[in-house]
């Protein structure tokens, strides 16, 4: 889409306890077709800037670490950015190789950014192009729920998502709302020390790609490096 | 699309759901999602796709293979 037809277009942005706006999409899973494809189920659909940084690879190796619970709650998750299906198919099989994790959820390929647009997931300010860290939760009949965004430096705490979900879940079923910090039941959910580390900005040069696995840092892959601070 | 490959073959998910169809007879969506184990929005994608394309039909709350479904098995399988 050129910038002058963006321009152009006028989109709302989606709006809680309205219906969340329906597209149709290529995935990493096939074409989709939302609401239709899901209905009867609660879905998070959540944006990421690119494929292969590492921020994003981070957020997607915990989002699928937590898919089943997000199946217990019969939730799906949805990934979306604007890379092609091509480069979210190399970036999910680098991920399993380098780590081990199975990405099973789809991401869409939104290269014309026309979900992203109809969903307001890129804020010029911060990028153009990218998409920012935005997480939608829609219930099962297709509302939109809740909203949170965080910028392109921020990962997102997954299990804050997962909380989110039970506590629309909860309000829903017992006719309640939940206190600041709610949780379901105790959690055992700890942070360690991993969770202190923080990532070194991806080298942006092939000579520089080739060093970084050479400097000292913990590193996954070329491009997902972290520190201690 | 997700019940034809670029060479014209039907993909392994399609040839899953009319296997289960021919053997179960008419299911449910979530029925088929179960038998064939794969997630229920891929699976209502391949049926929609697949019903487009008069393999499958509707009967009510299931789905059905029809008539030109079972050729269109018998003819992909390897």
């Amino acid at each position: 889409m050129s910038e002058e037809r963006m321009e152009q277009q006028v989109f709302s942005l989606p709006r809680l306890g309205e219906p969340a706006p329906a597209f149709e999409a290529q995935t990493t899973m096939g074409p989709i077709k939302f609401p239709e494809d899901f209905k009867g189920r609660w879905v998070v659909l959540f944006s990421h800037p690119a494929d292969f940084t590492p921020v994003c690879t981070t957020e997607f190796i915990v989002f699928a670490k937590y898919y089943e619970e997000f199946q217990k709650r019969n939730c799906d998750i949805i990934g979306l950015s604007v890379d092609s299906v091509f480069s979210h198919i190399a970036w999910v099989r680098n991920i399993e190789e380098k780590t081990g994790q199975k990405i099973p959820f789809p991401i869409i390929a939104d290269h014309m950014a026309q979900v992203a647009q109809k969903y307001g997931m890129i804020h010029p300010a911060q990028s153009n192009t990218f998409t920012v860290r935005a997480v939608f939760v829609i219930d099962d009949k297709g509302i939109l729920r809740a909203m949170i965004y965080y910028p392109l430096t921020t990962g997102r705490n997954i299990r804050e998502i997962l909380r989110l979900v039970d506590a629309l879940q909860t309000a829903d079923k017992h006719g309640v709302a939940t206190p600041a910090d709610w949780v379901p039941e105790p959690q055992t959910w700890e942070f360690t020390e991993e969770n202190t580390k923080v990532i070194v900005p991806p080298p942006t040069t092939t000579e520089d790609a080739q060093r970084r696995l050479q400097e000292g840092y913990e590193c996954t892959d070329w491009y997902l490096c972290k520190k201690k601070i | 699309m997700a019940c034809i490959t670029p060479d014209g073959k039907l993909t392994e998910r399609a040839k899953q759901i009319l296997e289960t169809l021919i053997k179960e007879g008419c299911k449910t969506e979530e029925e088929i999602a179960s038998l064939v184990n794969r997630p229920l929005f891929q699976v209502r994608s391949s049926i929609r796709e697949m019903v487009e394309a008069g393999v499958l039909e509707r009967k009510e709350e299931r789905v059905c293979i029809t008539d030109k479904g079972r050729e269109v098995y018998e003819l992909g399988k390897d």
